[in-house]
Parts: structure tokens; C-alpha cells; sequence
């Protein structure tokens, strides 16, 4: 991997954007902050991957083609980020293997930042997933990419409507085409650092009779576990039934 | 790390259930949906729906239709390799060229003037050095032609469409649709087509995805029905037809493959692996054009060599053996002679020879040397002019003249369509055990994937035989 030297006081600027990145490849060790990358599949996430590593990840316009995690860093204005490539996934609800390896990691994993990559263009679709994990994680930021599939197909988001509802920044990008990525990092990196706060979506529309019962199950859990941060989200997994959280809970892998 | 009290949490939930009711998960997933549409209403403007990927829908009604699906199937993967084999002659020749005509030579005249003792050249140069070279000279040019081509047309997003196009016949054989996706990436390599299946959640299904994947041609056994498809089916029909020829007996190959692993799940998903089969979305993405000259670099750089190296890592040790076993003699004669004559017999029955099961042991590794392997046996069994010498896997950059060395081995027609048979047909690479035991961790499983084809091969090559003979 190529090394720049460090020429100018520019370059330690954090608005020096792209070239403050430096690509690390597969040096995973030693890194300061770990950021998820999750998303439906055949949103682009490997691409978005290997414009952040440097990495060849393999990429291929089908769903489902990434199925173990790939894992990666670079450093950002001389902090490491360790990158985790997560299957896609179409939710976090069910129980095929993939989707277990995405959600145990956003759950267990605590990455410091989740990006969540979408499809422009079919961002109804998407919406499901990033309402789960919104649920499970405060500190997210939607990479909303394939913008130029969307332009083309005549599609315009509000991006700042969009991450106002959400509660989360909203960064537009075509990794396939680089581009928006300088935005993505500096976000990333804003987002861990605490410069931006997150005050996520939570789910609305929930009938009463569950809203109530999920109230109870998540009062219970805090008192039993006191800063728990995804107690809602248990209490969901629980009144399923999911037994590998009722695991997690008894191991305390989850506090 | 000690157990936390959470009795009274498990009851509370259990309790909450109860008054809840069934339809949780259901009333769960359409709150979430209600606030995604309530979100994308507050932020996203479409222009007009009717434009919207229309383009996409018209091709896609083309190539997932009834009448034109298979068809347009079968002539895509004809044209893919219609250009692999042609395009892969020149460079094959040329490389062949440097490497064993030029280079050899050089090596060998090296060798003597520093003096090398003979077993110490013959074992380095003749054994590990040709069999590296051959690997290169055979592989290297068709993988570089077919891999872009497959990543592209994979970048271009073709690959679901199989999958829905195979949809039903999977269904039909209790398997699951999405195994249609796992076997076309057993086409690259099944290794990674057996990794693939982890986007199946069934587990029955997934284990039949597992089992059968052996049965998509590998790229490693590609050139082996490239190279005898080419000497021996195009060279019975004349000459003007006899590249169509050749990549329609490789393409007959590959839906024989195909039909076993259909074949397979049924009688898998009938016997030991009943129940049902599950449904799923599958999702068929927009088309993207592929970045042509991106997609070029990387498959060559992150496939092709990939594969290559790790058909050169196997080739060096086998070309050590392979010259080991032509040189070590017991008695009269070396221990290839021997184990060829002890299983000619059987290989004769199914249609084969001792030679070619003799080169199937050596390249349990890596199916990439069997041809190379073949050739150096022949030579050195029926003792005719041409090789260089005992153990020496030898040049040959016509095809002509690799058929003329197989036809004075005693090779006929016969012989070839079992060879691809058996190519087809036998144990998946060493690798592969390994990966489908890493995945299954179950030794049952894992050998019932291994045995399972070679028996299959012994089956089928032993029944054409016969059937070849009784009526020819």
C-alpha cells in the first residue's frame, strides 16, 4: 500500500478531506475506532469497502455475495478505523446465518460508528433495515449511494429532511465512481469523535397492546441491567422469543 | 462468567407474550414499514412512476421469459466459451513457446555446465520447473479470457436471473432457489460456491447446496474439457465445424453437471434430507453497466493469479512426484509402470485407462495437472518418441500433436468422452473437502460429498462403456 509523506501543515487538516485518508489494506491492528458497515444486499457496501481500504474486496451486482465478514482499516487524520463489511441483509428479524453474523456484530461487536448503506433509488425498500438497526445502535450514519442510478431515474431525496426524520447524518455518494466518499469519511470520523450527536429514529408505529408490553419488559431490564442502551430492541427480541439474546442477557455479553 | 439472574425477565416476557398475542412479529414488521413510508414521503420525490427502470423490466421480461430464458442461457455460456477456447490458442502457443522451448533448454544447459548431478536436474527441472510451466502455458490464457468475461457479465447483474430462471427446476427437486446462485459461482470455483451457500437459512437445503456443488464445472477442470474436446470431438467432425463442435460437447458437460446436481438434491431431499422447501424474495437488481476496464484489471489480478498460484503451488510438489514416481524403480521397472499396469485393468472397464486413474491420484490436489499428467504417463508407457525422457512433462504447443501422443497411447473416442465424464464426475479437489468441512463441521457430510461423485463417475463411465462397446 502506497504511504504519503507528510509535505505540508495542510495535510494534518482535517479539511485536507480525501488526502488525509490513508488506505491501510488488511493492517487491522492497533485501530482506534471500529465502524460497521451493514446495509440490504446489493447496496454497494463491498465498494464502499474497498474505496475506504484500498481493498479488493470481490464485488458483483447480486444480492448476497458477501457472506463472511471482510475486515479492513485506513487512517483518517492519524486515527486507525478498523472497517467491518457485514453481509447484506434485508432485516435483522429473522435467522439465516448471514443475517445472524450482521446483527451479533452491530450488537455485540458495539461499533463505535454503523454505517448504513443504501439504495437511492429504492430507499422505501431499505428503510426497514436502517429502522432496525436504529434500534440496536445510537451512532450511525446513512451512506445514501447509487445517487446516480437515482438521478437517473429521476429520483430526488431531501437529504436534510432525511436525516432530520432519522436523526442521524446523511451522506449521498457513488462509491463506484469515488465519489462522496471524502464526505463519508469526514462523517464517520465526526461521528466518532462526538462531534456529531445522534439522536436516532425510533420506531412509531407500534399497536398499543405491544408498545405497552415492550414498555414493562424494558423498564424490567433497566433495573436490572442500569445502561443498557438498547433495551427497547431486547424487549422486541425477547416477547419473540430469541433465545440467543436471552443467552447474551444471562452471560452479560450485552452490558 | 457467571450466570445473571434474569428468571423474573424470561417470565415477564413469557407472560407479556401471552397477552400480546400471534401476530407480534407480523404487527412489528408493518410498523416498521408504516414509518419507512412515512419517511420516504417526507423526503423523496419521484418524477413519474412509468419511467422508472423500464429499460430494466424490458430486458429482464426477454431474459427471464418462458420461451427465451434457457435458450439465451445456454447461448451466452456458449459465446463465453466459444471465445475462451478460440482466443486462448495463440497465447497458449506463444507462452508455451518461452517457457518450455526456450527457457527449458536454458535451464537444463545451466544445470550440466555447473554440474548438477542428474537426479538433482531431473528432479528440480524436469519435475517441479515443467510442471509450473505447463500449469502456465495451459492455464494462464483461457482463465484470463473467461474470468473477465464471467465478471462481467456477474457486474452486469445476469447471475439472479439465472437463479430465477432455474427457480422452478430447483423447487422441483426440494432445493432451494437460491442454490442456483451458489452453483454458478462453483463454475469459478466450488470452493467458493461452498462458502456462497451460507446465504441459504435452511439448513437441509444448505447442506444439499453443499453436497451437490461439486457437480458445476470448475475452472480448474475447464481447460482439461477444453483441450480433449478440442483434440478428440472436433477432430471427428471437419475441420470448418469443429470449433462449434467442441464447446457444444463442453457445453453438454456442463448441463450433464447440471442435470446431476438436480438429479442429486432430489434424491438427497427424498432420502436423507427430507422436508420442505422454503420460499424466499429474491431481489432482481437494476442492470449496471460494468466498469469495463475495472472489472478487467481486477478479475485478472484478483482471480485469475489467484487461481494460478494456487495451481502452481500444487503443481511444483506433483511435478516432484510425477518424475519420482517414473524414476524410482522397483525391479525392472519404475513405480508409474507399476501402478499403471495394476490398474489398467479397472480402467479399461470403465472405458479408461490405468494412466488416467494413475493421474487422477497424483492431481488430488489440484485437477489443474491431470492433462500434463496424462501425457508424461502416456509417453513414458508406451515408450514412443516425442517426451524427453522419464518423468519429463514435455511441450506440446499443437494441439495435433497432444492427439497424436493420446491416439498412440491407445486413446479412441471412447477414452475422451469418459475422460470428460470422469472430469466431471469424481471427487471435489482437496481443497473443496476441506471448505465443506469447515462449513458442515461433520465428517459424515464431508465424506459423503467426496465419495458420493466418484462413485457417480465409476457408474456412469463403467455403463457407457459397456453400452459403447456392445454397439460399436
Amino acid at each position: 500500500m502506497k504511504e504519503k509523506k507528510v509535505n505540508s501543515a495542510c495535510e494534518t487538516c482535517p479539511e485536507y478531506s480525501a488526502n488525509g485518508l490513508k488506505k491501510l489494506g488488511v493492517n487491522i491492528e492497533n485501530t482506534d475506532y471500529v465502524v460497521a458497515l451493514a446495509g440490504n444486499p446489493n447496496t454497494g457496501k463491498s465498494t464502499v469497502f474497498n474505496a475506504l481500504t484500498g481493498l479488493r474486496q470481490h464485488t458483483g451486482n447480486w444480492p448476497g455475495k458477501t457472506v463472511i465478514r471482510a475486515e479492513g482499516a485506513f487512517e483518517y487524520n492519524s486515527k486507525k478505523f478498523k472497517l467491518v463489511d457485514l453481509p447484506g441483509t434485508y432485516s435483522l428479524l429473522s435467522t439465516s446465518q448471514d443475517e445472524e453474523i450482521a446483527r451479533n456484530f452491530i450488537l455485540f461487536g458495539k461499533p463505535d460508528v454503523t454505517v448504513i448503506v443504501v439504495d437511492a433509488s429504492r430507499l422505501d425498500r431499505n428503510l426497514n433495515l436502517v429502522l432496525q438497526i436504529l434500534e440496536i445502535t445510537d451512532k450511525a450514519v446513512l451512506c445514501l449511494n447509487l445517487m446516480d442510478e437515482a438521478e437517473r431515474n429521476n429520483i430526488e431525496i431531501d437529504e436534510r429532511t432525511l436525516a432530520r426524520d432519522l436523526g442521524i447524518p446523511v451522506v449521498p455518494t457513488s462509491a463506484r465512481f469515488n465519489k462522496g466518499i471524502p464526505e463519508l469519511i469526514r462523517t464517520v470520523n465526526e461521528v466518532a469523535h462526538g462531534i456529531i450527536f445522534c439522536d436516532p429514529h425510533r420506531i412509531k408505529n407500534v399497536p398499543d397492546n405491544i408498545n405497552k408490553a415492550v414498555k414493562k419488559l424494558s423498564a424490567e431490564l433497566k433495573k436490572q441491567f442500569p445502561g443498557i442502551p438498547n433495551s427497547r430492541w431486547i424487549a422486541f427480541r425477547l416477547l419473540e422469543g430469541d433465545k440467543r439474546i436471552i443467552e447474551a442477557l444471562e452471560s452479560g455479553e450485552l452490558v | 462468567m457467571a450466570k445473571k439472574p434474569i428468571k423474573n425477565i424470561i417470565k415477564l416476557s413469557n407472560d407479556l407474550r401471552w397477552q400480546i398475542g400471534d401476530d407480534f412479529h407480523d404487527n412489528l414488521a408493518e410498523g416498521i414499514y408504516a414509518d419507512a413510508a412515512e419517511l420516504v414521503s417526507n423526503s423523496v420525490q419521484t418524477d413519474s412512476g412509468k419511467k422508472r427502470f423500464r429499460l430494466d423490466s424490458k430486458i429482464d421480461k426477454i431474459i427471464t421469459s418462458k420461451t427465451w430464458g434457457f435458450p439465451l442461457m445456454f447461448l451466452i455460456l456458449g459465446v463465453v466459451l466459444w471465445l475462451t477456447i478460440i482466443g486462448a490458442n495463440y497465447p497458449s502457443g506463444m507462452l508455451a513457446q518461452l517457457l518450455l522451448d526456450t527457457i527449458h533448454p536454458l535451464l537444463k544447459s545451466g544445470a550440466s555446465s555447473i554440474g548438477m548431478p542428474w537426479w538433482l536436474d531431473g528432479f528440480l527441472i524436469d519435475g517441479v520447473y515443467l510442471a509450473v510451466a505447463w500449469v502456465i502455458a495451459v492455464m494462464l490464457p483461457p482463465m484470463a479470457i473467461f474470468f473477465p468475461l464471467f465478471t462481467l457479465l456477474e457486474d452486469f447483474g445476469y447471475l439472479p436471473r439465472v437463479a430465477f430462471n432455474l427457480d422452478a427446476l430447483f423447487k422441483k427437486a426440494g432445493a432451494h432457489g437460491k442454490q442456483a446462485l451458489t452453483m454458478s459461482m462453483g463454475f469459478g470455483c466450488n470452493a467458493a460456491g461452498v462458502v456462497a451457500t451460507r446465504i441459504i437459512d435452511s439448513p437441509r437445503e444448505r447442506l444439499i447446496a453443499i453436497i451437490t456443488n461439486n457437480f458445476s464445472l470448475c475452472n480448474g477442470r475447464w481447460p482439461t474439457q477444453i483441450l480433449i474436446a478440442t483434440i478428440f470431438i472436433g477432430a471427428v467432425v471437419p475441420s470448418s465445424v469443429s470449433g462449434l463442435a467442441s464447446v457444444g460437447a463442453v457445453i453438454g458437460i456442463a448441463i450433464l453437471g447440471m442435470v446431476f446436481m438436480f438429479f442429486s438434491s432430489w434424491a438427497l431431499s427424498k432420502t436423507v434430507l427430507k422436508g420442505e422447501v422454503s420460499t424466499f424474495n429474491l431481489e432482481l437488481p437494476p442492470y449496471r453497466p460494468p466498469r469495463f476496464w475495472k472489472t478487467l484489471y481486477t478479475s485478472l489480478i484478483d482471480r485469475t493469479l489467484i487461481v494460478l498460484w494456487r495451481a502452481i503451488v500444487f503443481a511444483a510438489p506433483a511435478g516432484a512426484v510425477i518424475w519420482l514416481i517414473s524414476n524410482i524403480m522397483i525391479g525392472d521397472h519404475s513405480i508409474a509402470y507399476w501402478m499403471i499396469n495394476g490398474l489398467d485393468g479397472f480402467g479399461w472397464l470403465l472405458g479408461l485407462n490405468g494412466v488416467i486413474l494413475v493421474a487422477y491420484i497424483v492431481a488430488i490436489p489440484a485437477n489443474e495437472i491431470v492433462i500434463p499428467t496424462i501425457l508424461m504417463l502416456t509417453v513414458l508407457v508406451t515408450g514412443i518418441a516425442g517426451g524427453e525422457g522419464a518423468g519429463v512433462m514435455f511441450e506440446l504447443d499443437s494441439v495435433t500433436a497432444t492427439g497424436d501422443i493420446l491416439r498412440a497411447g491407445g486413446w479412441t473416442l471412447l477414452t475422451a468422452v469418459n475422460l470428460m465424464l470422469f472430469s466431471l464426475l469424481h471427487n471435489p479437489c482437496s481443497t473443496t473437502i476441506y471448505t465443506i468441512y469447515k462449513e458442515t463441521k461433520s465428517a459424515k457430510w464431508t465424506t459423503l460429498a467426496s465419495i458420493a461423485p466418484v462413485i457417480m463417475g465409476f457408474v456412469v463411465t463403467f455403463l457407457v462403456a459397456q453400452i459403447w462397446r456392445l454397439f460399436g
